[in-house]
């Protein structure tokens, strides 16, 4: 749910990285909190584990601009990927206005990808949100490993709608802002379309 | 709509400011802050500016998601409010209308009896406004980012 500040100005939205455990949706935020502006960015929150594993959400707001006075502030958000955590995926979904699925390009994690997608569907429906209708981008991560499927391959298997996607490796930061970009475009469309 | 917008006007915005500034003074507090259920910050007063309240404002909707989703669990409606205690400050969180949250943080100038006792008070004010409010943005109306071009959403991402 966005939120207009008319007094501030301000136009708030919510964007929620989603993906199986270990896909990349920390290091997405990681490195996007690296390459801003210090002015256009707030600190980076990570309620991780111990071994650095996403426990309850990162979270990382940024400002991206003004449109006609108006500035537009994003929070991105990633969710804890392992299965068990999922009570906790649902709580960071509440309000989202865009959603970026990263999905792990390894031959391995094919199965773990559409188990996660499977899950996001879900949990947004429990909260009356269709994800046909929810601006959504897909990144394909981890191009630079070997034993990875075809983009073709992935497309078939997790993009049926076909949404714009993006091939990435978040670790070098290749496809990481056109991912952002994307879905933040996606987020002001549907906001200039919908009015309250 | 599948993703109602939350908009906040000035009038609405003049008063939720007032009701804030004057529990600070009332509470004895340190700061109040109004943080919707999302993490987006609504209003903050009283010693904020070496604050974060950007992230004060995200930690605290994640603590009332989990422990919303704790008592969903548990059969309860919801668990109202929360108390933390610390060495030097001491956080008092909670629901408004089930609508948004309030924030007060204090230190040993005062005490847990006085901020719960003007809180009551304050929230029954902060609900009526949060009430009208609700009503303003379910109104029919231009949303007042109807006349954002698509252009206007590129040449924000062309620098």
């Amino acid at each position: 749910m966005s939120f207009i500040n008319l007094m501030a100005r301000e136009i708030n939205c919510k964007i929620v990285y989603y993906g199986p455990g270990l896909c990349g949706k920390t290091t997405n935020l990681q490195y996007i909190y690296e390459r801003t502006n210090p002015e256009a960015k707030g600190k980076m929150i990570s309620l991780a584990t111990e071994t650095d594993r996403t426990l309850f959400f990162d979270f990382l707001p940024l400002a991206l601009g003004e449109i006609r006075g108006f500035k537009t502030r994003f929070y991105l958000y990633t969710v804890p990927g392992q299965v068990f955590y999922d009570a906790s995926r649902k709580l960071i979904l509440k309000g989202v206005d865009g959603c970026v699925f990263v999905a792990d390009s390894q031959f391995a994690r094919v199965e773990a990808n559409q188990e996660s997608l499977e899950n996001l569907r879900t949990n947004l429906g429990e909260q009356g949100y269709n994800l046909d209708k929810l601006p959504f981008v897909m990144q394909y991560n981890k191009r630079d490993m070997q034993d990875i499927a075809t983009i073709e391959e992935l497309e078939d298997l997790l993009n049926p709608t076909r949404v714009p996607y993006f091939e990435a490796c978040a670790r070098t930061g290749v496809g990481v802002f056109d991912t952002l970009k994307a879905v933040a475009k996606l987020v002001l469309t549907e906001l200039k379309k919908g009015g309250p | 709509m599948v993703n109602p917008q939350m908009v906040m006007y000035e009038e609405e915005f003049n008063q939720i400011q007032t009701v804030v500034d004057h529990l600070v003074k009332s509470a004895n507090s340190k700061s109040v802050f109004i943080v919707d259920k999302n993490g987006q910050l609504i209003a903050a007063s009283g010693d904020v500016e070496h604050l974060d309240t950007t992230s004060l404002a995200s930690l605290t909707a994640g603590n009332i998601a989990a422990t919303g989703g704790m008592a969903k669990l548990l059969k309860e409606n919801e668990f109202a409010t929360q108390f933390h205690e610390g060495e030097r400050a001491n956080v008092y969180i909670t629901l408004v209308g089930n609508r948004v949250i309030l924030v007060v943080i204090f230190d040993a100038k005062s005490s847990l009896g006085l901020v719960r006792l003007r809180v009551k008070k304050a929230s029954e004010e902060l609900n009526h406004i949060f009430e009208k409010l609700i009503q303003k943005v379910q109104e029919p109306g231009d949303s007042p980012f109807a006349e954002i071009t698509d252009e206007d959403i590129d040449n924000l991402f062309n620098d």
